[in-house]
């Protein structure tokens, strides 16, 4: 009885507390915003009437869709790219000591950095940010891969020698569950990463998405309410990003590795 | 010396004079420095020895994992080049697949059967380790005495013809220790195995095998073997299991 309301205790602050903060977060906001009577800068009422007109219009969801379609395109590009790859390269030493420099070299330079040869390459269309996307989130993910594949402990690859089978077994039954953990991991971080990329790509060029919503609004009649409000969309849907991905670490063949 | 012979080539495991050495920074290092050993079908044979004293690196030799430097392993008179399912190592860490159900452990090293019969047969080894109603759960669900028992079953599903046992049940505690010997002597009252274990704990060898080899400190070599000429099941506080234990332990320098 008293586990339960433990429970149910433990539940309520773990959403309350959070909650207090942000609303006094918004109250100072509100406060600061009246106190020096900014004309530029929205109350958060202003950033609300903002969002709802967005909405009204039906350009929101465009701007939306349009962004979660770039990210989901790279990314599902990137993941189909590195994983494979990640398998490969993390059990051939010797294409893991030939690649991983090459791979160490590319993975800190930012994808903003490559905005300028997405332009060359791919012109303003679509393709330059799933490309950037792709860029961000292919290397991280590799050597993700990869690492994980060198932690596979040894014992579990000897009891699979030891039966003796196949290669296609090998990497269904106990390679890739056993990277699988860790691939998850590497697509939750990756994800993020490319969330950050794509508002920042579409911030140069292109004409939707939210990052464009964010540069438009302020070059078209600093409507400063709708970049706050496009920047709030932006992190909750970061948010909702990392829940979906954190579901999947509780899958049950990958709960093993995260703890009982 | 003809009946030595006689006795080799009707050996199920001979181990003819393998010799290990290790690289290391200060030079080569002897691990395992020549053992000759021959064992029959159906016998338990129990090797003990002082920690470090190389019984894993012999192990490793036994089951296929390490090459001897010179020397040879022959499993029913061919020479052993690498693993293989008809010997199935069970480690002292153990290696049930923790990304796997019970059954599906059981199930993994099955081949050229329908499912539906691997699955059968994965339930029956299941049963018959005392885990019956666990077939579902995951490794991490079960505690360390039953992972051993999925270990064991695993390991009974391939018919293995070898048991090669190094130091199965010594991260266990001591009761589970004992109970764990019980239902591996029940198991091979079902099913006899070529068993060879590996252990620095005495009573356990006393316990299990019909022989016990004693390895000298590294570089190792076979400093004496005793029969076990107990009947089953061996009480071991009977005087007869109690001297022999003795006799082993002196043998240890204990």
């Amino acid at each position: 009885m008293t586990k339960e309301k433990n429970f149910f205790a433990q539940k309520r602050g773990r959403i309350l507390a959070p909650l207090c903060v942000l609303g006094l977060l918004i109250a100072v906001w509100w406060a600061v915003v009246v106190y020096t009577r900014s004309a530029i800068f929205p109350t958060p009422w202003q950033v609300v009437t903002g969002t709802l007109e967005l909405v009204e219009d039906g350009t929101l969801w465009d701007h939306i869709g349009s962004s979660l379609m770039r990210v989901g395109a790279g990314f599902l590009l990137a993941i189909t790219v590195a994983i494979p790859l990640g398998l490969w390269i993390g059990r051939m030493d010797a294409a893991w000591v030939t690649l991983n420099p090459l791979f160490q070299i590319l993975r800190p330079i930012s994808p903003i950095a490559w905005i300028p040869l997405a332009i060359l390459w791919f012109g303003v269309g679509n393709a330059s940010p799933i490309f950037l996307i792709f860029i961000a989130s292919v290397f991280p993910m590799i050597v993700q891969t990869a690492a994980g594949v060198h932690t596979i402990e040894r014992r579990y690859l000897r009891a699979a020698e030891n039966f003796g089978v196949s290669r296609a077994k090998l990497y269904r039954q106990v390679i890739i569950p056993a990277v699988l953990p860790e691939i998850i991991v590497g697509m939750r971080i990756t994800l993020g990463v490319a969330w950050l990329v794509v508002v920042a790509a579409e911030m140069i060029a292109l004409r939707s998405g939210l990052g464009y919503l964010i540069m438009d609004s302020r070059n078209a009649g600093n409507r400063y309410d709708l970049v706050v409000a496009a920047m709030i969309i932006i992190g909750v849907i970061g948010l909702m990003l990392d829940g979906i991905t954190r579901l999947l670490e509780r899958l049950k063949s990958v709960r093993w590795r995260y703890g009982r | 010396m003809d009946a030595n012979v006689n006795a080799q080539l009707n050996a199920k495991i001979v181990v003819d004079d393998i010799r290990k050495s290790f690289e290391t920074r200060k030079g080569e290092l002897p691990v395992v420095g020549g053992i000759s050993l021959a064992i029959g079908e159906g016998e338990f044979v129990a090797i003990v020895g002082p920690s470090g004293c190389g019984k894993s690196t012999l192990m490793k030799m036994l089951c296929g994992f390490e090459r001897p430097d010179s020397g040879s392993v022959m499993i029913d008179g061919q020479v052993r080049r690498g693993p293989s399912p008809k010997g199935i190592l069970i480690s002292q860490h153990g290696s049930v697949f923790p990304w796997l159900n019970v059954q599906q452990n059981l199930m993994f090293g099955l081949d050229g059967i329908s499912e539906a019969e691997k699955a059968r047969l994965a339930d029956h080894y299941t049963a018959m380790v005392g885990l019956k109603g666990f077939e579902k759960s995951y490794p991490h669900e079960l505690s360390g005495g039953m992972l051993k028992r999925v270990e064991i079953a695993r390991a009974l599903v391939m018919k293995p013809e070898i048991l090669y046992m190094d130091e199965p049940f010594s991260a266990l505690d001591a009761l589970m220790n004992l109970k764990m010997r019980m239902e591996l002597l029940r198991i091979l009252g079902e099913e006899r195995h070529t068993v060879l274990l590996i252990t620095h704990d005495v009573e356990e060898a006393v316990h299990l095998a019909d022989r016990i080899v004693v390895l000298s400190p590294r570089p190792t070599t076979i400093q004496a073997t005793f029969e076990v000429d107990l009947p089953h099941p061996r009480k071991m506080s009977s005087p007869e299991a109690q001297a022999l234990k003795e006799a082993v332990l002196r043998e240890l320098g204990l």
